[in-house]
């Protein structure tokens, strides 16, 4: 039976289950007329319907999970003695073809024989444990209805044990973000233990040529790549830098413009607008800095001599800078705003005019809040993956030159991760690594800059 | 004294007309500021619009196609030539053509999508068999971008796409009234495709739709639950701590670090399907989460202690409190969070990459578990393409997707002033 209509039968039998156990409830508290309920009799029926419900569908996830690994096992188990002899990601191999033959229903003609007995015994035990789990599933949904009607009496206290279980679920899905958390680094750091087994951890932290296509296979002589990531890193900075440098003095003189100058009519114009471009995706600013910026830099500028390629870091920088805009400005548009107004007051009564209360009190002020919000923004650069994917180039180049092509962190795990891979070369694992490094550098400037913002908060609240 | 405030008085007077100049500098940096935003947001628009409007239109080319009897094998409708018969209606049209290249310039003017669209033509009323039926077919993408003043006659013919007999035919053709553009539906309705002029957004949007299923059904009552919890539940400790701590920075985390989770946890551990809907729901959930949960928290903050109280206070428990009354005044701001998490998701483009739905796809998915694209992504598809027609459909799919998040947008601009309550 397919998942869905289990998944359907069991949802089925929870509401069975809550006319049951409220029907139950009337039942029992009709019988003996001085014995009142505790709860509403809806909570009755709400108590055997999770009961019925919660069990039985862990019971199935937790089969639709397992089941793929015993078979697997089962099936390797009976595999002739020369291919299980075979070392283990040959045998990894053997399983992935019989799962491709088993899904894919090819009549296994000139495939090997061995292969192919495996794949009939993988589909006939996949359909036994598919009956069996479903049958087990629904055996167990109907035995918790049962059990919960049978236990229903006037004195149960079926609303405090709903609750109990409802505030449980809660919890658990409070908690999912640290699992997600978890989960991240947990995956990331695995991988990269891995690679750094492969390519020891200082040479790529410092090591000056990145060239990781060389690598197909791990035993390859000659051709072993080079993992050293500086260029990469260089790379990610020149962009963020170029971004900053454009999203910085807009994003910052646009919010003081905003919140200090605009009359209320503008800034209920200009602000959503400025949002607009925060709300863009950034497949299209990529579409936009390869297809409008990139060539127009490139034609402009070659006029003053210069020679910029047709995937320039000025082009990617540029666009990005655009995109963080509205993040800066926001951001530094509610730190001034927080700035109290006793204290543009006393500057204002000292003669001081609008700019130098702004320059010399607001923003000193503000500062840390700003300071904060621009934090974000770069951890927002670095982390951005489409815009330099499109218009940044994957020419691991050390330059400070931006007119040249650069690469990027993210551009080279989109690039050593897209398409076909093997899960086991340093090539792809590296991709892992460099995950690792975004996501701790990215983690610490979060951390520090929400430390920051928060902290500057508080001081005139 | 009188000296001196003198004096003081006059170095404020000499500095004024300097301090007002920068007065006026510093506003003029504020406006300037603003208006260079705005222009670049203009630019976009304008360069993306400019790109992409020609492609909701398409050159259709009328032919007249003799369906003989003896082409056709009435049991089987299917195995008949249809490209043959295309191809000798064009070599009828224009009888002089008789060199082998130019029959090839011939036959490349109007799209391979001319067979299918006779072979569909055929099967659903095999009654015309036996007659010329005239046909609209899709011509080339290069006739297309021609049409549409992308190719130039100045060119010189080595440079140009079109040759100057392949020009000669179509203006024949012009003549004749059998060249019309009209409102593209094949983009709206088609899949993927290698011909531009046969290229549609139809499976990639469906994979959008699939892979938002999912991503609504997981994220907003785990988003929904988790807000209600830490803001209704929570004591005060070190856990909760840390989970507050880990939400907010798992909204700052970038997205392509949600994508290698998903290659390494749902793809290698748990063998969900690569490139399917199901994998990138999960993903996207994971990503859009935080952004509920942090929208939720505020929606729940907003709504008065007194409403709490007065409900404890007739004897309601807090379960009771929160589900009868809390949620249903803080699920208007919760569904607005929601939208805009959805819109996040929808133009979600990296982390998708890292789960195989780059991906070719013709056909439109039927299911959660089928290989699928997502419309950003197949946006980055077609911009990585060379073809010049690429560069309109690209756009123009753009178009669609910014049409979509400008509604959504609105939608939770609409629901929040419809029914966010002020206390």
């Amino acid at each position: 039976m397919s998942f869905t209509l289990v998944l359907t039968i069991v949802l089925i039998l929870s509401l069975v289950g809550y006319w049951l156990g409220k029907g139950r409830a009337a039942f029992v508290a009709g019988r003996d007329k001085e014995q009142r309920l505790h709860s509403r009799p809806a909570y009755y029926g709400l108590l055997t319907a999770l009961w019925c419900g919660i069990p039985a569908l862990l019971l199935l996830i937790a089969w639709g999970l397992g089941e793929p690994l015993v078979i697997e096992n089962l099936v390797v188990a009976e595999l002739p003695a020369e291919m299980r002899a075979l070392p283990e990601n040959r045998v990894e191999l053997l399983v992935n073809e019989i799962r491709n033959m088993v899904d894919s229903n090819m009549v296994a003609g000139d495939r090997d024989e061995a292969l192919s007995r495996a794949a009939d015994r993988y589909r006939q035990l996949r359909t036994t444990s598919g009956r069996l789990g479903a049958g087990l599933v629904l055996l167990l949904a109907n035995f918790s209805i049962f059990m919960v009607w049978r236990r229903i009496r006037p004195a149960m206290k079926a609303r405090n044990h709903v609750e109990r279980i409802v505030k449980a679920g809660l919890i658990v899905c409070a908690s999912f973000a640290v699992f997600i958390t978890l989960g991240i680094v947990l995956s990331v750091l695995f991988e990269s233990i891995r690679f750094f087994k492969i390519v020891p951890i200082h040479e790529f932290l410092f090591g000056l040529k990145w060239s990781p296509q060389m690598s197909i296979r791990a035993d390859q002589v000659g051709s072993s790549g080079a993992f050293g990531a500086i260029p990469v890193f260089a790379g990610t900075l020149m962009i963020s830098l170029i971004a900053m440098l454009v999203a910085v003095p807009l994003g910052l003189m646009s919010a003081i413009y905003l919140s200090e100058y605009a009359n209320r009519k503008f800034r209920a114009v200009a602000k959503p607008l400025l949002e607009i471009l925060a709300g863009i995706p950034t497949v299209v600013y990529g579409f936009f800095a390869a297809l409008t910026v990139a060539p127009f830099l490139r034609e402009s500028i070659s006029g003053f001599g210069f020679d910029v390629s047709s995937e320039s870091a000025l082009a990617a920088g540029l666009v990005m800078g655009i995109m963080i805009i509205p993040f800066v400005s926001s951001l530094s548009d509610d730190v001034i705003n927080a700035v109290p107004q006793a204290m543009r007051d006393g500057a204002y009564a000292l003669g001081a005019t609008r700019s130098e209360t702004i320059k010399q009190v607001v923003i000193p002020a503000a500062l840390p809040g700003i300071v904060g919000g621009i934090l974000l923004a770069v951890s927002r650069a670095i982390g951005e993956t489409m815009i330099v994917v499109m218009a940044a180039g994957l020419a691991a180049n050390l330059t400070a030159n931006p007119f040249q092509a650069v690469t990027t962190v993210t551009v080279q795990i989109v690039t050593l991760l897209v398409g076909d891979q093997e899960f086991d070369s340093p090539k792809t694992l590296a991709a892992f690594a460099l995950g690792l490094v975004l996501f701790v550098v990215t983690l610490i400037l979060n951390i520090v800059a929400l430390f920051v913002v928060r902290k500057y908060r508080e001081q005139y609240e | 004294m009188n000296n001196g405030s003198e004096k003081t008085i006059d170095i404020v007077k000499k500095g004024l007309g300097r301090r007002y100049r920068v007065e006026k500098r510093f506003r003029l940096y504020g406006v300037l500021a603003i208006t260079i935003s705005l222009l670049f947001l203009a630019l976009l628009f304008a360069s993306i619009i400019a790109r992409g409007h020609s492609a909701f239109r398409q050159t259709f080319v009328k032919l007249s196609v003799e369906l003989a009897e003896a082409e056709f094998d009435l049991n089987d409708l299917g195995r008949a030539d249809y490209q043959g018969l295309i191809k000798k209606t064009l070599r009828e049209e224009f009888p002089q053509v008789k060199s082998r290249s130019d029959k090839k310039d011939l036959y490349s003017l109007v799209s391979s999508g001319a067979a299918f669209r006779l072979h569909n033509l055929v099967t659903d009323n095999p009654s015309l068999i036996g007659e010329t039926v005239e046909i609209w077919v899709p011509a080339d993408d290069d006739v297309d971008m021609y049409y549409k003043g992308y190719i130039s006659r100045e060119v010189p013919e080595e440079d140009r796409r079109l040759k100057d007999n392949q020009l000669a035919w179509l203006d024949r053709w012009q003549a004749e009234g059998k060249i019309v553009k009209r409102f593209n539906t094949i983009f709206f309705t088609g899949g993927d495709s290698r011909e531009p002029e046969l290229a549609g957004i139809l499976s990639a949007f469906t994979g959008s739709m699939l892979t938002l299923v999912i991503t609504l059904a997981l994220s907003f009552p785990i988003g929904v639950a988790a807000a209600v919890y830490l803001e209704e539940f929570a004591p005060r400790n070190r856990w909760i701590d840390t989970v507050e701590v880990n939400i907010n920075n798992l909204a700052a985390v970038p997205s392509i670090i949600f994508g290698l989770l998903g290659l390494a946890v749902f793809i290698n551990f748990f063998g969900v399907p690569r490139s399917s809907p199901l994998v990138g729901g999960l993903v996207l959930t994971l990503m859009t989460l935080p952004i509920i949960i942090i929208a939720s928290r505020a929606s729940l903050q907003s709504v008065p202690p007194s409403i709490r109280e007065a409900a404890l206070g007739i004897g309601a428990s807090r379960m009771q409190t929160v589900s009868h009354h809390v949620l249903p005044l803080a699920l208007p701001g919760m569904l607005t969070g929601t939208i805009i998490g959805m819109g996040r998701a929808l133009g979600e483009t990296a982390p998708l990459l890292m789960i195989g739905m780059v991906a070719f796809i013709v056909d439109i998915p039927q299911g959660f578990t089928d290989p699928a694209t997502a419309l950003p992504v197949q946006i980055y598809l077609w911009a990585d393409s060379p073809e010049r027609a690429f560069v309109e459909k690209t756009s123009a799919a753009i178009l669609v997707l910014l049409a979509f998040l400008i509604v959504m947008n609105l939608l939770a601009v609409i629901l929040r002033n419809r029914f966010e309550r002020r206390w």
